[in-house]
């Protein structure tokens, strides 16, 4: 009656051996590290980067204690903090020996000491949280509607040119709200306007309106063309931020959308908020300016005799070169820039668009000035960077301009992001920032530990004096619980918070009311004069409809917060509810188990050792025992 | 060790009405307190910047108040956070003010008055969020309480899906109420305390609703008052040890756990006390006066001859 078939005695042996192996990593602690990643799109961080850190280190005669190569970079285990901070100066001159233009992230870690077979299993130690580790969070909100507007104040500019091309007449162009007006006095030249658009701006929905001589051509964006630009917003925003934070050497930054509007940052070990912010909020801008190329100018600027009007850029392939300072062009005429080919050469090449009146300006200067250079510089924190300067071959009308040559497919994406970089798509706000302490996570840590420590053993104590042996199986089944879901947040990688670890706390002291149930349970059956293995049996029985119900209701409670919470509450929710899973099947399947191991294979059972089971003793036919 | 030697059922129906009015009163203080004095909410709703500094001695904190009024801050609040050496100083929404700058501005003004500070922890909420979290939270509740009702309905009878929950809501309005009336902090892991504690305390009255139906299964001739109080009595040893447990792991985070902690731990706390009374004192009668009977878990002859009905009925 009280025995498991042998598989199912092998599922929880198995189930604990897998919770054993995942959450041991968490015991083993971790060690100071350098991490050396890129910081440039176009560099990749391979074998021959890891052979370079490893020469620099033996150069300098620091000590590590292994290199791995990963997704994220390079990584130098080291032995002490001190060989960590030598070995962070060391590969930082080493590998951006020009500082002012880093190509590489050297930045501080921490690494797991765990050893290489239990990584291998993937079996890595929990996600620290910020609250936990200390670190900067911002919550960033994008504004939609200024992408929006912005776009639609660059598809009028676009209509009114699109009609000056094909000859329509119009009585003006405005955005109104989320609108483009465009008026028009007699319906002839409406409707062939209104063909024209369809024709040529797939991205609106066009609608007639007024009447006699004030018509209107009401033009909306499409539901899908609001969610395109909207979903180009927020990637561009990433990509920048993306940029940004690269240059403040963290070694695991985390850039994540959140909803339809909002992207979280996390920057893990950084303190300095104010710098962080400073980053986060930087606007970069794009100019176009014209080259200087009278004869002996380049050289007198480098003589050091600069001349009236022009500055002294290096190119990005370390060209000198010298630039008006006047500006043709700002990015904000730039409405994309995408990496793609040549149509004719299918050389790589860099297509950049400009709204109208880009498209004008750059249709005068490209006119006036054929055969001539013009320079792309990028300005941010008041330094420029010339990001190309190309040569202007002919006019160039439309608003469609093409960079291309001597450029390689890499070297195409990455001035088309720096193109891109230069500005955010749409004005970003901070609206929810939290700095936490190195100290502060530490202690937070330790209280957590505590807290947990101490209740478990408050109620162990208890359970074993109240329930004997039936109490040491409920506290065995209550430790697998433990284990089971520090194994599982582990496995998972979920990011565990202190409101995390009050929930494994609370899960706890929630799951025990399984075991108490079950116990209490077979007391009764005792009490009702059923035999010790017949108790046994029903009390288990009996006891799991409430204990799945009760389960549930629980269940309920939590998967409602994990739809709702953020932050914090999320934090709790995701531990709370994967606390009630495993305490389910540790509750239930690891104590019968324990209890069918100790007493399911004896014959007779004179009595089960569950502490006192106290029968009143005027009940007829029942006789007080022990 | 047995603590509870109980000799027969013991007559909770009998009290029923004063259970209820017992209850009742409580809500309705807990109501007033919350209308007329509000719950103090923390700067995750409000809105605002929290800033935790350290002092390696005991802080005073009048030179930091001073230090900030020089400074040109107003409606600030500045008090101990868990021991003399911290200090949480709350500053409200300025629609004009450089959130960008504002620890390091804070951190400036208390450099001459109140020097030796480290930073512990800024956060900074801005208002959309706050309002956000609140309409969240309340969403939350609203989802808990049908996944709640519905699930009962389903596995039980509307009249105990219904009792359930309106013992256990008004726990939920209890906490607040002690919450308003000590104008105690409530914050985001406040309201995930909350929460939980609905989840939590209606598993009491699932317990007790598991063992009225099982009565009524197995024993005839019962009135309804005694199957009700055979199930809260033979349930109640239990109750009084899972709660006790649970309150255990609780009591060890409100010591331990330090300031984050404490407030979520004394919400369970509160919850936790009241939800073995209103799972059990309170619900049991709602169940009775709402007209719960044998019938209801018996069906009569024609169903199970008609259909292929519930197995389990005898």
């Amino acid at each position: 009656m009280n025995r498991y078939p042998l598989w199912k005695y092998v599922i929880v042996a198995v189930a604990m051996l897998l919770g054993l192996v995942y959450t041991l990593p968490n015991f083993f602690g971790e060690s100071p590290a350098v991490q050396v990643s890129s910081a440039k799109a176009t560099l990749k961080v391979d074998d021959k980067t890891r052979e370079r850190v490893a020469s620099t280190l033996q150069a300098a005669g620091v000590e590590h204690s292994g290199i791995f190569l990963d997704s994220n970079g390079v990584k130098v285990r080291l032995r002490t903090t001190d060989s960590q901070l030598q070995a962070k100066d060391l590969l930082e001159k080493q590998f951006n020996p020009d500082a002012s233009n880093p190509q590489y992230v050297v930045a501080l870690n921490l690494l797991s000491s765990s050893p290489q077979w239990l990584s291998s299993l993937h079996a890595l130690p929990m996600y620290l949280g910020l609250d936990l580790r200390g670190g900067v969070h911002f919550l960033l909100q994008v504004d939609m509607k200024g992408a929006l507007t912005k776009r639609l104040d660059s598809i009028s500019g676009d209509l009114r040119s699109l009609l000056r091309d094909k000859t329509i007449r119009h009585a003006g162009i405005s955005r109104e709200g989320e609108r483009v007006v465009v008026r028009f006095r007699d319906s002839e030249a409406r409707s062939k306007g209104r063909m024209v658009l369809e024709d040529n701006q797939s991205d609106l929905l066009l609608g007639d309106q007024g009447e006699g001589e004030d018509l209107k051509l009401v033009a909306t964006l499409k539901p899908e063309a609001v969610k395109r630009i909207q979903e180009f917003a927020i990637r561009q925003n990433m990509t920048t931020l993306h940029n940004r934070i690269n240059e403040l050497g963290v070694a695991e930054p985390v850039i994540a959308q959140q909803g339809a509007d909002r992207i979280v940052v996390q920057l893990p070990g950084v303190q300095d908020t104010a710098k962080a912010k400073d980053i986060l909020g930087r606007t970069a801008t794009l100019e176009i300016r014209m080259v200087e190329e009278t004869a002996g100018a380049l050289e007198a600027a480098q003589a050091g005799q600069v001349p009236f009007g022009t500055e002294l850029y290096v190119e990005r392939g370390g060209m000198p070169l010298l630039v008006k300072k006047q500006v043709v062009l700002t990015g904000d005429r730039l409405t994309d820039a995408q990496p793609g080919f040549d149509n004719q050469t299918h050389e790589p090449a860099v297509h950049l668009t400009l709204d109208s009146a880009g498209a004008r300006i750059f249709k005068d200067i490209t006119r006036d000035n054929v055969g001539k250079r013009m320079a792309i510089v990028l300005i941010e924190k008041g330094k420029g960077e010339v990001v190309t300067a190309p040569v202007i071959r002919a006019e160039i009308g439309g608003g469609r301009v093409q960079i291309s040559g001597r450029m390689s497919t890499m070297e195409a994406n990455d001035t088309a992001l720096l193109l891109r970089a230069g500005s955010l798509a749409a004005p970003m706000e901070i609206i929810e920032e939290r700095t936490i302490g190195p100290s502060l996570g530490a202690d937070n840590i330790k209280k957590g530990f505590l807290s947990t420590m101490w209740g478990f053993a408050a109620i162990a104590t208890f359970m074993v004096a109240y329930y004997m042996l039936f109490g040491l199986v409920s506290v065995v089944a209550l430790a697998s619980n433990l284990l089971f879901l520090v194994a599982l947040l582990s496995l998972l990688q979920a990011t565990l918070t202190l409101p995390g670890i009050a929930a494994i706390a609370l899960t706890l002291g929630m799951a025990i009311d399984a075991n108490v149930l079950i116990n209490e349970r077979i007391r009764e059956e005792l009490r009702n004069g059923s035999t010790p293995q017949a108790a046994i049996h029903t009390g288990y029985e009996r006891a799991f409809g409430t204990i799945l119900d009760s389960n549930i209701t629980t269940l309920i409670a939590g998967i409602a917060l994990l739809i709702f919470g953020s932050g914090p509450v999320r934090g709790f929710a995701v531990v709370h509810c994967l606390g009630i899973l495993t305490s389910l099947f540790s509750a239930v399947v690891v104590s019968r188990a324990l209890i069918n191991l100790i007493y399911g294979r004896r014959r007779k059972v004179e009595s089960l050792a569950i502490g006192q089971v106290w029968k009143p003793g005027n009940t007829t036919g029942n006789v007080a025992v022990n | 060790m047995e603590f509870f030697r109980i000799r027969k059922d013991i007559p909770f129906m009998r009290h029923a009405l004063l259970f209820n009015v017992i209850s009742l009163l409580t809500f309705l203080l807990a109501v007033f307190f919350l209308f007329s004095r509000g719950l103090h909410l923390s700067v995750e709703f409000t809105g605002g910047t929290l800033i935790e500094l350290n002092y390696a001695q005991a802080a005073n904190l009048e030179q930091v108040r001073s230090g900030l009024g020089k400074a040109g801050y107003s409606d600030f609040s500045v008090q101990n956070f868990g021991s003399s050496q911290d200090v949480l100083i709350r500053l409200p929404l300025k629609a004009e003010q450089n959130t960008a700058k504002i620890g390091e501005s804070v951190m400036q003004a208390l450099a001459t008055e109140a020097p030796g500070a480290t930073l512990r922890r800024v956060e900074f909420v801005g208002p959309q969020v706050g309002k956000e979290l609140a309409e969240n939270g309340a969403l939350a509740l609203l989802l808990v309480v049908i996944g709640i009702v519905v699930y009962l309905a389903f596995r039980f009878e509307w009249r105990f899906s219904v009792s359930a929950i309106i013992a256990n809501l008004h726990d939920v309005i209890i906490i607040l109420g002690f919450f308003a009336f000590f104008q105690w902090e409530f914050s985001l892991s406040v309201l995930a305390a909350v929460l939980a504690v609905l989840g939590y305390s209606v598993n009491e009255s699932v317990v007790v609703f598991d063992r009225v139906r099982e009565t009524f299964r197995k024993a005839r001739g019962l009135s309804t008052p005694q199957v009700l109080d055979h199930a809260i009595t033979s349930t109640i040893s239990r109750t009084i040890i899972t709660h006790a447990s649970t309150q255990m792991m609780v009591l060890s985070m409100l010591v331990f756990g330090g300031e984050t902690l404490y407030y979520f731990s004394l919400a369970l706390t509160i919850g936790i006390c009241f939800g073995i009374y209103s799972s059990v004192l309170v619900a049991s009668p709602l169940v009775m006066w709402l007209g719960v009977s044998r019938e209801q878990f018996i069906r009569p002859k024609k169903q199970i001859e008609g259909a292929n009905a519930d197995g389990a009925v005898v």
